[in-house]
Order: C-alpha cells, then sequence, then structure tokens
C-alpha cells in the first residue's frame, strides 16, 4: 500500500480544540452580559466587575482542564 | 513491515527538523527541571523558600513600627490587607469573615508572588505550574471550609445543610444530593487546584512556544523566516504582560473563592 498522506501528531489537539468552543462562547457570554449591564447601568459597573472577574475565571478553568488532559493523557 | 521507509520518512518531515539543542516543540518534560542539590532541593523548592522569605521580611518590616500616618511600606501593606478584608472576606463572609482576613491576604501575596514568578528573569516558571502547590493550597482551603462548618453546625448537620437543598419536591432530591455531594467535596478542592495549576502551566507553555519558536526561526535557512521571527519575540513580549495579568488574576479568583466556600460553610440555609 502507497503512503499518499501522513498526520503526525495526537489527537489530544484535536480534543481540545473542540473542548474550547464552550467555554469560548461561555466567557463571551459573561462579558456581553457585563458590558450590557454597564452601558444601562454605569454605576453598577463596579460593583459588577467582581462577578466578571469570577465568572471568566470559573467559565476559563473548563477550557484549561482541557488543555491540561490533552498534555496528560497519552499525550 | 513499516508504512514509510526511513528515507521516506525523513524526506516527509524535513522541513520540520529544528535547530540542535533546542527544546522545540515545547513538551511536559520542559517543566521538569534537573535537581540542584539532592533529590528534594530544586529549583522550584528554592522558589518557594524565596516567596516564604520574601513575604515575611515585607510584612514584617512594614508593620515593625506602625505610625498614624503611615509611610509608603506600611500602606502598601494596609492596602493589600484592607483591600482583601472589605472586598473579599466582609463581603464574601460576612462580619465573620474579618477572624480569617489575615490568611487570605497572605494567600493571596503567596499565590501572586509565586505565579509572578513565571515571568521574573532567571526563574522564569512558577513553581504552581507543578501540581503539588496548588493542591496542597486547595486542600488547605477544603480542610478550612469543612471545619468550619462542621464546627459550627456538627458534622452530620453540615452534610445535611449541604447536601439537600429546601423548598423542592422529594424526588428531586435523588438526582440533586450526589450532585450536590460531587459539587460540595470533591469538585470545589480538585477545580481550584486544577484552575491555578493549569493557567500558570498554559501560561508558561505560551511563553515556550513563542520565545524558543523564535529562537527555532532564528535558526531556519530562510531570510523571510528570519525577519518573520520578530513577529515571535514581539509576541513573546505582550504574551508575558498578559502572563502578569492572569498571574495576578488567577491568585484574586482562588482567594475570593475560598472566602466564597467557607461563607457557604458559614451559612444558616443552604
Amino acid at each position: 500500500m502507497n503512503v499518499l498522506a501522513a498526520i503526525e501528531g495526537s489527537v489530544n489537539t484535536i480534543g481540545y480544540g473542540l473542548a474550547a468552543i464552550g467555554p469560548a462562547i461561555g466567557v463571551a457570554l459573561i462579558f456581553v452580559a457585563y458590558i450590557n449591564s454597564s452601558a444601562r447601568q454605569p454605576e453598577s459597573a463596579g460593583y459588577n466587575r467582581t462577578w466578571l472577574v469570577l465568572g471568566f475565571a470559573l467559565v476559563e478553568a473548563l477550557a484549561l482542564f482541557g488543555l491540561v488532559l490533552a498534555f496528560a493523557v497519552g499525550g | 513491515m513499516p508504512i514509510l521507509s526511513n528515507a521516506e520518512d525523513d524526506a516527509v518531515s524535513a522541513e520540520l527538523v529544528a535547530a540542535e539543542g533546542l527544546p522545540w516543540p515545547p513538551s511536559v518534560d520542559d517543566f521538569f527541571l534537573p535537581p540542584v542539590a539532592g533529590p528534594f532541593v530544586t529549583k522550584f523548592s528554592i522558589m518557594i523558600w524565596i516567596a516564604v522569605a520574601l513575604l515575611l521580611i515585607f510584612f514584617l518590616t512594614t508593620y515593625r513600627n506602625p505610625k498614624i500616618v503611615p509611610g509608603k511600606g506600611q500602606w502598601m501593606a494596609e492596602t493589600l490587607y484592607g483591600f482583601v478584608r472589605d472586598n473579599i472576606a466582609k463581603e464574601q463572609m460576612g462580619t465573620a469573615g474579618i477572624k480569617f482576613a489575615p490568611y487570605l491576604t497572605v494567600l493571596l501575596s503567596f499565590i501572586a508572588l509565586t505565579n509572578l514568578f513565571g515571568i521574573v528573569p532567571f526563574l522564569q516558571i512558577s513553581p504552581n505550574s507543578h501540581i503539588a502547590f496548588p493542591l496542597v493550597l486547595a486542600l488547605i482551603s477544603y480542610v478550612l471550609y469543612l471545619g468550619i462548618g462542621m464546627r459550627k453546625h456538627g458534622a452530620l448537620g453540615y452534610i445535611k445543610k449541604s447536601l439537600i437543598l429546601p423548598g423542592i419536591p422529594w424526588p428531586m432530591h435523588f438526582l440533586l444530593v450526589p450532585i450536590e455531594f460531587l459539587q460540595v467535596f470533591i469538585i470545589r478542592p480538585a477545580t481550584l487546584a486544577i484552575r491555578l495549576f493549569a493557567n500558570m502551566f498554559a501560561g508558561h507553555l505560551i511563553l515556550l512556544v513563542f520565545t524558543v519558536g523564535g529562537f527555532v526561526m532564528l535558526n531556519s535557512e530562510s531570510l523571510f523566516i528570519q525577519v518573520a521571527s520578530v513577529g515571535a519575540f514581539a509576541m513573546s513580549v505582550l504574551m508575558t504582560f498578559f502572563e502578569a495579568l492572569v498571574a495576578v488574576l488567577q491568585a484574586y479568583v482562588f482567594v475570593v473563592l475560598t472566602a466564597n466556600y467557607m461563607g457557604d460553610s458559614l451559612a444558616t440555609e443552604h
């Protein structure tokens, strides 16, 4: 059998790429909510910044689990 | 019988052969450094000692002779403590949280300092990029919020309070109690540790990609790629700034979540 093309690398990167779709949309939703609420009521921007940061880190963690597992599992 | 013969294999991947001696592409092995002295004194343990020493020296010398009108050092220490006590401890735990503000301040400054070691020259890796250090910090937070909850509500009372939500129809409990058990007793400390670890791991990996990749590009034969390596180094500068932001942010998030979990334990209803 002749090999016409070969791909090197592992499937882990494909898995991580797929796994990062959800958290990316989630982070975008969080920032959309913050921007919208700050535009409607600018005085709330300072109060909401706590929840912005917290929500961002919680959702980002899911994307980073994917990255870590891409390296840790059979990479 | 191999699918590709060795000669074909080299021809296919000839463009991927980087300059000799450069650790390319970056991998998990780049995070394991040779020990400095003996099996337990590594660069990471020295960095932890440096961080502890810096924090001790900072807080002791700035509060040696506290004055009513503070000098610069005392002002910095007081700003840090005031920020943690007002915006984190009191907001998440109420007035009962002031007792824990000193621990949270030290936690915040320790995590921020060890995270920032990822961009300090000559150190350039954060001890938190090994799972051990965030794991211990998360376990301390875990024991802390479990202990606080069990001291206030009693062991069984605390478990009942955290697993059973009030005001829902009883068949839902079959679904909710396992989920709540997983959440409170397993997922919280695990995500605390993994969030910090993964951020530092990913940050270091990104910096490795751009800096070592810039050198790989410099060592290529094509002039265009050598000129384009400026882009790689510029990206590494940008990612260093981004890494500084992520370092402080992850420390803040760790402390806020710890305070939140402790406040959750102290709350009288779910």
